[in-house]
């Protein structure tokens, strides 16, 4: 994907704006990639994902459709066995499910199918998690049932730079990916350049520390920054990862954590049995345990339905939750 | 072309009336339950009767080869099912009865054009050239999807969760519309089907986009033990104008007649005038699948007064009365049939289990390290 990365000035970019210069470059790239979904085409899409893109490559390339979750992504396969590419748009985390059927059954599962005679080049953005006050069924975290599904890449960007990165590698991939778009970080802003950067299964370490490995991905990067930087008035230096792919999961970056700091703490925003988590506190099990100076530790959401507004502060992992875990793992 | 047509705001019937009709007369046994209503576009009638224009426009050799193509699957099928029976094939889902559905649709289409099936239409598939061991490597719990090419065949892979595939013929359409191809793209599914979610969603953006899409219904009755006539209180033809394109309602087991409507339905979606949805009358005369006992559900009496449908005697008597082909070349299609079925038989039992590693061989197109990881741990590297 990198030839034809944006030469753009370096600049201040909204994760929205990011994903739709990431959409626009690969629209203007490959002639045979298609953009639809509800509300993408005429209105730009709720968060503004896909604005001015129907109007720079036309309605055949840029569609709006009905309201057909399933149907969407059943187009979008048969798209792949015509030869096309397609990005779909699940407007919402809980409004993907009436397409789990799709997605487990036949995105998922095509390519092995027909043993590799039809690449499924198929990119599922989803706007996902909560922080946003928004109404039910807008702030659910879905990445446990895409990432047990065998023959999806699940990606998580955390700030806008690299949400263009992990958008275009998603795009590129011969293979289906769903990018789970943290809402609550649409509107931040970062300064930077936009191009190529580490692909999927590559995760990144945004802040180092040897007292203890924060680990994290999505809208809890920015909670799990801001706890590092109050642990460090304590003397307690904590490095902050953040995975950017839960599938495939970056082991070389669990170990090597593991082993220069001994202590693991992972925080997400989904509910806490079989969240990533487990899988994380498992790996790093099974990669370094005789490196582990204490018990891994989880900071998630609970095990409830996802609460109403004004609760879910109280839901989410807050700087405070995981000051706390991060100080029982150096105290253990 | 009838204005009416061309706008796809009214129903299309091929111009037969709304009042059901019992074809089979007083005396003749009752039709089954679900083709009451409106009368299909019927050419031949139960008792081998011309009563429609039966010249579609096959030639003499393609009239034959429509019978001798009917009178091999049927063979094939009942092979199949002694196959399963013998331990050779995992569960198998017979299509007795409905071989004039699937062939004269088939048949109807061109090489550029593409199929998605259901798991019932191992007749349709050897029309489009699917080599039939291949196929039935499926049932042999060998390989999911069927090992044959999707591209190379326009057969695209067997499709078990109901209703699916039509999001996935919609797609497919779509993208040779975009291309501009002068093709089209057929969706099989069932009476059942129609029930699903993914049918609406399909057949409404199929509507909305306009594709070149024929929505092929094999309405067999039954879908496993519920009747038909429990799945929807409608007619399925009807649907059609809900989504503003026409329907068409067909003797299923008048292999003409489907592939007369299949036919005209092909060439609107090649002429860029978008879906049409074909309601294809028929019957499950077997049980839904080898592991299916039907006996539990439906009573015999009714399956006996279906076989006075039955598609192949039917379209044989009128071949034989219009003099295209005689009573020897009935003789030699059953031999084929017996030949066929014998190599069949052979190729089926000489297909072993594949080799492990093919478990992870295709799962991704740009596999990761971690993945070949586990692949190499399965397989003991």
């Amino acid at each position: 994907m990198s030839e034809q990365a944006p030469a753009s000035d370096v600049r201040e970019w909204t994760l929205s704006g990011a994903l739709n210069q990431a959409l626009r470059d690969s629209l203007a790239e490959d002639p045979r990639l298609l953009v639809f979904g509800e509300d993408v085409g005429r209105s730009g899409g709720v968060f503004r994902v896909t604005d001015g893109l129907q109007a720079e490559f036309g309605p055949d390339r840029v569609f709006d459709t009905p309201i057909s979750e399933a149907g969407i992504a059943g187009t979008a396969v048969g798209l792949a066995f015509a030869g096309w590419r397609s990005v779909i748009e699940f407007e919402f985390d809980a409004f993907s499910y009436p397409a789990l059927e799709q997605v487990i059954d036949h995105v998922a599962k095509m390519r092995e199918r027909v043993r590799g005679r039809v690449d499924l080049p198929i990119t599922i953005r989803i706007p996902s998690f909560g922080g946003i006050r928004g109404k039910e069924h807008h702030g659910e975290s879905p990445e446990t049932y895409y990432v047990h599904t065998a023959g999806l890449k699940v990606v998580v960007p955390s700030s806008a730079l690299d949400g263009y990165t992990l958008l275009r590698h998603a795009i590129a991939d011969p293979d289906p990916v769903v990018i789970l778009e943290p809402k609550a970080r649409y509107w931040s802003k970062e300064t930077g350049v936009l191009g190529d950067g580490p692909g999927i299964g590559v995760g990144r370490v945004l802040r180092d520390g040897d007292d203890a490995a924060i680990v994290t991905y999505g809208a809890m990067v920015a909670t799990c920054l801001e706890a590092a930087e109050s642990l460090a008035g304590d003397g307690v230096h904590a490095r902050v990862v953040d995975l950017r792919s839960l599938s495939p999961l970056d082991d070389g970056l669990l170990a090597t954590c593991a082993m220069e700091t001994g202590r693991i703490i992972v925080v997400h925003e989904a509910p806490r049995t079989l969240g990533m988590a487990a899988e994380v506190a498992t790996r790093v099990m099974e990669l370094a345990f005789d490196h582990l100076q204490a018990p891994v530790g989880r900071v998630t959401g609970y095990d409830v339905p996802y609460p109403p507004a004004s609760l879910e502060a109280r839901y989410r992992p807050s700087v405070e939750r995981i000051r706390t875990a991060v100080l029982q793992a150096v105290n253990y | 072309m009838p204005a009416s047509l061309a706008s796809g705001l009214i129903p299309y019937a091929l111009g037969v009336s709304d009042e059901g009709v019992n074809v089979s007369g007083p005396a003749g046994p009752p039709e089954p339950a679900h083709w009451a209503g409106t009368a299909p576009l019927r050419l031949v009638a139960p008792d081998g009767t011309p009563v429609g224009d039966t010249d579609v426009g096959l030639s003499p050799e393609q009239l034959r080869d429509l019978l001798r193509r009917m009178i091999v699957a049927r063979r094939l099928d009942s092979e199949c099912i002694a196959l399963q029976r013998q331990g050779e094939l995992t569960v198998y889902p017979g299509f007795e009865g409905q071989e004039a559905a699937q062939i004269g649709s088939a048949l109807a289409l061109g090489p550029d054009d593409f199929v998605f099936p259901t798991f019932r239409e191992l007749a349709a598939a050897m029309v489009r050239g699917v080599d039939a061991v291949q196929y039935l490597h499926y049932h042999r719990g060998t390989w999911h999807g069927g090992p044959y090419d999707p591209r190379a065949t326009g057969f695209g892979p067997i499709c078990i969760p109901i209703a699916t595939q039509i999001a996935h013929a919609v797609g497919h359409a779509l993208g040779q519309k975009l291309d501009a191809l002068d093709a089209c793209t057929l969706a099989y599914f069932g009476d059942g089907a129609t029930s699903e979610g993914d049918f609406h969603e399909a057949a409404n953006m199929a509507g909305v986009f306009g594709v070149p899409l024929v929505l092929f219904c094999q309405n067999n009755g039954w879908a496993i033990s519920v009747p038909a006539t429990q799945q929807t209180a409608g007619e399925i033809w009807r649907r059609a104008q809900g989504y503003g394109f026409p329907g068409v309602r067909v003797d299923g087991n008048d292999v003409l007649a489907v592939y007369a409507a299949t036919r005209d339905a092909v060439a609107r979606a090649r002429e860029g005038e978008g879906p049409t949805l074909i309601e294809a009358l028929t019957y499950r005369i077997g049980a839904h699948s080898t592991a299916d006992d039907a006996g539990r559900y439906r009573d015999d009496h009714e399956v006996d007064a279906a076989r006075a449908f039955d598609p192949i005697g039917r379209y044989r008597t009128w071949l034989l009365s219009e003099g295209h082909a005689d009573q020897g070349f009935v003789t030699a299609c059953e031999q084929e049939a017996d030949a066929f079925a014998m190599e069949v038989r052979a190729g089926v039992i000489a297909t072993a289990a594949p080799p492990v590693e093919w478990m992870f061989d295709w799962t991704f197109a740009a596999p990761t390290e971690a993945f070949q990881r586990m692949r190499d741990e399965a397989l003991g590297e």
